[in-house]
């Protein structure tokens, strides 16, 4: 029976576990852990308790921090996860997933790197580098960061990534190969006739919805989307909701035409909660409808945003959602969005939230 | 005769069994990086980026100067290895 419910946030400056009991109503926090270097990233293997924490540090670089006792001790390793000599050196790990035993690692400069030993070794997934239109992607504003792994529940060959500002790729034959998948997803920033490339799209956040692999959600810099055919074609969700901007999307645990998003006021406008009042979008219809959730939330004074994988679910009945700010706050719904309350505060700028139940 | 060479506490917080002053046998800054990571395996990872090359921000000193990797050291050389300003 599984009785606790753990948040694990990665921060400027180390990770972060929050814990509370099931009710969620209060909750106990403990680090900063992994020595206080930038953490963007922190999973866990929901069938071992294991914890990974990926970053980088500005002194000794890039690694995969790892905690077996949910946090208590930590160790790292950057065995195998690095480019070949006189290639651009890895820089940061920015975005973790585990899949039966397999886990991910995606890297700045964006690349793939996989470990079959629990994080301890990794290497390259080099078929994403060796794509043709790799000479050609673009950095976004945090660099040309790999920030999004979404694993086929049913296919261990079938994966997609998401790219700042590359696009979504993917693959079916474990990496070998890969496919741009942006059809539909525009860039603002190109002028008016190539605003629909074939890659180049700044994509923010990628999430599958459950239950339904060929589901998938996007938060782009340029519009919100969903796709019903695994990436080959995308739809604009955008209409209804206060801005196309944003950065996070949190696919409910159970239903998979629940999306949560948390729109800023814009690129260029101060990447804020609009009118400096805080809220969480939802919708339950896969995108047709949004629903502003504000209770608890501030409403006046706000200047805060939420980075792309600082939101999460958890996948309790009825579920909770998190986000976490970049300005070190965290707020926290245990009824799936309707109402929030601030569980931690005064911590550093908030990169990533994920949850575990024990 | 090994070369002497200090360490920064925070690398050796990376490392709980590392030594602040360790003695290795080594002819440069590389083989000296070649025989920390010998003893403490991933110290290479920590002091070198895949270029390769010392990080960025983290100086090695030898005779009161900054090195490279092909810096030569002499028998019982006094190497330094420090963290650089950075961070923010």
């Amino acid at each position: 029976m599984k009785d606790r419910v753990l948040l694990l946030l990665g921060t400027k400056k180390g990770a972060f576990i929050l814990q509370s009991d099931t009710a969620r109503h209060s909750w106990s926090l403990r680090g900063p852990f992994c020595e206080c270097w930038p953490i963007n990233h922190v999973i866990a293997d929901a069938a071992t308790g294991t914890i990974w924490g990926g970053g980088g540090n500005e002194w000794f670089g890039p690694a995969v921090w790892k905690s077996t006792d949910l946090g208590e001790s930590w160790t790292h390793s950057s065995d195998g996860l690095a480019y070949a000599s006189g290639e651009t050196p890895i820089k940061s790990v920015w975005s973790l997933a585990p899949r039966e035993g397999r886990l991910y690692a995606g890297v700045e400069p964006a690349g793939l790197f996989a470990s079959d030993d629990a994080g301890h070794s990794w290497q390259q997934i080099a078929g994403l580098r060796a794509h043709p239109t790799r000479p050609k992607w673009q950095p976004g504003g945090a660099g040309l960061i790999l920030h999004s792994i979404v694993a086929h529940p049913d296919d261990e060959k079938k994966l997609w990534v998401a790219i700042s500002a590359a696009g979504v790729f993917y693959t079916e034959d474990g990496g070998q190969t890969w496919e741009p998948r942006n059809s539909g997803t525009r860039c603002d920033f190109l002028p008016e006739s190539e605003r629909y490339p074939e890659f180049g799209q700044c994509v923010h956040c990628l999430v599958m919805a459950p239950g339904r692999p060929d589901r998938l959600y996007q938060q782009n810099h340029c519009g919100m989307y969903r796709s019903e055919d695994g990436g080959r074609s995308w739809q604009s969700i955008e209409a209804g909701l206060p801005s196309s901007f944003g950065f996070p999307a949190v696919a409910h645990p159970r239903d998979p035409s629940t999306l949560y998003l948390l729109p800023l006021n814009g690129d260029i406008a101060g990447r804020y909660v609009p009118e400096g009042r805080a809220a969480v979008w939802r919708t339950r219809d896969g995108g047709t409808e949004w629903q502003a959730l504000r209770e608890g939330l501030p409403q006046q004074n706000a200047f805060f945003g939420v980075l792309r994988q600082a939101m999460a679910a958890d996948r309790l009945e009825p579920a909770g959602i998190y986000a976490g700010t970049n300005t070190g706050t965290l707020y926290a719904s245990a009824d799936e969005g309707e109402s929030w309350s601030c569980i931690a505060e005064h911590l550093p700028p908030i990169f990533s939230v994920e949850t575990l139940l024990v | 005769m090994p070369v002497q060479v200090t360490l920064p506490t925070a690398l050796m917080a990376l490392f709980p069994d590392c030594e602040r002053h360790p003695s290795v046998a080594a002819a440069s800054v590389g083989e000296m990086v070649d025989a920390l990571d010998a003893r403490w395996p991933g110290m290479r990872d920590r002091l070198c980026d895949s270029t390769p090359r010392i990080r960025r921000h983290v100086n090695i000193f030898v005779g009161g100067e900054r090195a490279t990797l092909e810096t030569p050291l002499a028998p019982g050389e006094a190497v330094l290895v420090m963290t650089a300003i950075s961070g923010g």
